[in-house]
């Protein structure tokens, strides 16, 4: 994509040009480096959603965006249902609550470096991760149901995790909104042997060292220092949310001239939020974050077994657990009215700023953690949300990295081997079910996450704080 | 210019396109399954257990999103994966018996797992020689 095809708002900024209606609706936080790279579906895909009605404000996209599906990956928009706003089944995407977890350890580098190659085996071991791997939880339908419903809170209750976790937990653990009679037979059934599985693509399992402390306060609030030693998880709702986005998109599809809806793209699927089947999406789609939280929660809890067993560190708290593929009701601040509003963050995450009342008490005076995953070679950044970013985009940031290669090329250019021995050479230990499937993960078919986290904080979307390296990366 | 019968991948930038063709309107849908197993896996797959499938739709393009992701569901939920079809389609039904082998992690080296077929770049059609095409992205 170019600039010159954009209006500039800032040097991190930009605005599709004018629609047919005369207002610029749609909107890229970019660079012009990041801008070059993206592929020009991305505003293609966010004209589009300003087609959908009830739209407040702008559409954005973040600075890690890329093609997606319907919405594009890394986008943002925020609809009104009292202006006949729609819910998207598309705009939130199928991998319903994927997001990212970190646990501190309390440990350093010199506890690690040691016992690095038998903690990563014994983390692979214990951690299900790739295609046909299987948890060992089964649940019954009414078992599904409580959890559906519970989320993290159902998995501390069943004894997965103490209750000191939930706290650190967007929702506190729990989307309040969560309908499991919503949820068909069919993605509850695809979902049994999944409870505490990781999954395979993106997803991973990472034990990271701290490497640079950019915000001291901030990082001293969140309990991060140089020399620490994180884990983070990435994954989400597993099959169970592929299947309610699979099967919603479909019905939304069906019904849109019921609805009266024009959809510019199939993949943009949603309906009325005040429809039968906008409130039906809305309860199975909460019923999916509940799966996904419950899902990191119970992976959280085989984490700690692993420490516990082998470095006698048994706690393991939690630093923070966001989602980023998600639709949230939120009041924001639009026109100086404070709007109910459906905000759908597809690929981009939640970032609160300072005071925001549903932020932790700890972290009330430097804002949420806002939790960014990079490529398995590469870095994580923690950066903390920021009282512009409301105003900006509904108070949102980036998610990771966002790929610029597809995978049949990145397979086509790397072997899964020589990725393992070129990160074994930077001293982080891989282990995956996969040689096939790392070498379509090879960081070099990402953007650099770097560039990507810098103008998210130039624009003002979230401050940096930390940045994580990899030394163990569990991959599915 | 495509004849007779075969699938191939296309470009997405985060996931992958699949496009199976045929003579029929069944050939192209058996063709895009395996562009889509080959997703997974390039080997071979072993037809050593069958199961029957059906799905119903209001025209082909839903009918070929129907009967992918019945493949996705069942791929997941029983962990196989699938190699051989015999399908039948009439009036925008499909029944199918679908075969295939347990997905083996060491030998199969699968390389992704499938989320789900997407509408996006979804097309069904029939050119003037009467050769079918049926493609989709796939969320991996």
């Amino acid at each position: 994509m170019q600039s010159q095809d954009l209006h500039k708002i800032s040097s991190y900024q930009w605005e599709l040009p004018e629609s047919a209606g005369g207002k610029r609706r749609a909107g890229i936080f970019a660079d012009r480096n990041l801008l070059a790279q993206m592929d020009a579906k991305v505003s293609e895909q966010l004209a589009n959603v300003t087609a959908l009605p009830g739209l407040v404000k702008t559409a954005w996209a973040m600075p890690d965006a890329h093609w997606g599906y319907g919405f594009p990956i890394g986008g943002v928009a925020a609809f009104d249902p009292e202006q006949g706003g729609v819910i998207s089944a598309g705009g939130v995407g199928f991998d319903i609550a994927c997001g990212v977890r970190t646990l501190h350890t309390g440990l350093t580098a010199a506890d690690i470096t040691p016992v690095k190659k038998a903690l990563a085996d014994r983390l692979a071991a214990r951690i299900p991760a790739g295609v046909g791997s299987r948890g060992k939880i089964r649940l019954d339908s009414r078992q599904m149901d409580a959890m559906l419903a519970g989320g993290a809170r159902w998995a501390v209750d069943q004894g997965y995790g103490n209750t000191g976790d939930l706290d650190l937990i967007e929702e506190q653990g729990k989307m309040t909104g969560a309908n499991p009679g919503a949820v068909s037979r069919r993605a509850k059934d695809r979902q049994t042997d999944e409870m505490g599985t990781l999954g395979s693509g993106n997803h991973y399992l990472e034990v990271q060292l701290v490497t640079e402390i950019f915000d001291q306060t901030a990082a001293d609030t969140f309990g991060i220092a140089e020399g620490d030693i994180k884990i983070s998880l990435h994954c989400g709702s597993r099959g169970l949310g592929h299947q309610i986005g699979t099967e919603f998109l479909r019905s939304m599809v069906a019904q849109a001239g019921k609805h009266g809806l024009k959809l510019p793209d199939r993949e943009l699927a949603c309906a009325p939020i005040n429809s039968s089947l906008g409130h039906a999406y809305y309860g199975a789609m909460c019923a999916g974050v509940n799966c996904a939280l419950a899902n990191r929660q119970i992976l959280t809890h085989l984490t700690r077994q692993v420490f516990s067993k082998f470095l006698s560190t048994t706690t393991l708290p939690l630093l923070y657990d966001v989602s980023h593929n998600t639709c949230k009701v939120e009041n924001h601040l639009v026109n100086n009215r404070q709007r109910r509003l459906f905000v759908h963050r597809k690929g981009a995450t939640r970032a609160y700023g300072p005071g925001h009342p549903d932020l932790p008490r700890k972290y009330q005076n430097v804002g949420q953690p806002v939790l960014i995953g990079g490529t398995m070679g590469t870095a994580s950044y923690i950066l903390s949300g920021t009282g512009s970013s409301e105003e900006l985009a509904f108070s949102s940031a980036c998610h990771g990295a966002g790929r610029v290669m597809s995978r049949t090329k990145a397979r086509k250019t790397w072997r899964g081997k020589s990725v393992i021995d070129q990160l074994a050479g930077q001293g982080i230990e891989v282990r995956s079910p996969s040689l096939r499937g790392l070498a379509e993960e090879a960081p070099g078919a990402y953007k650099n996450v770097s560039a990507v986290v810098e103008v998210t904080h130039q624009a003002g979307l979230a401050k940096k704080v930390a940045r994580l390296e990899p030394l163990i990366v569990i991959k599915g | 210019m495509k004849s007779g019968m075969g699938w191939e991948h296309f470009h997405h930038q985060a996931d992958i396109g699949i496009r199976g063709w045929g003579t029929s309107l069944e050939q192209a849908f058996k063709q895009a399954a395996t562009a889509m197993i080959n997703v997974i896996t390039p080997l071979a797959v072993r037809p050593e257990q069958g199961r029957i499938i059906s799905c119903q739709a209001d025209n082909p393009e839903d009918l070929f999103y129907d009967w992918l992701n019945t493949l996705v569901f069942h791929i997941e939920r029983y962990r196989i994966l699938y190699g051989m079809y015999e399908i039948q389609i009439d009036d925008n039904r499909l029944q199918a018996v679908i075969w295939g082998e347990p997905i083996d992690p060491a030998r199969h080296q699968p390389a992704v797992g499938i989320k789900a077929a997407t509408y996006t770049e979804l097309k069904v059609t029939q050119d003037p020689q009467g050769l079918w095409l049926a493609q989709t992205v796939i969320d991996v």
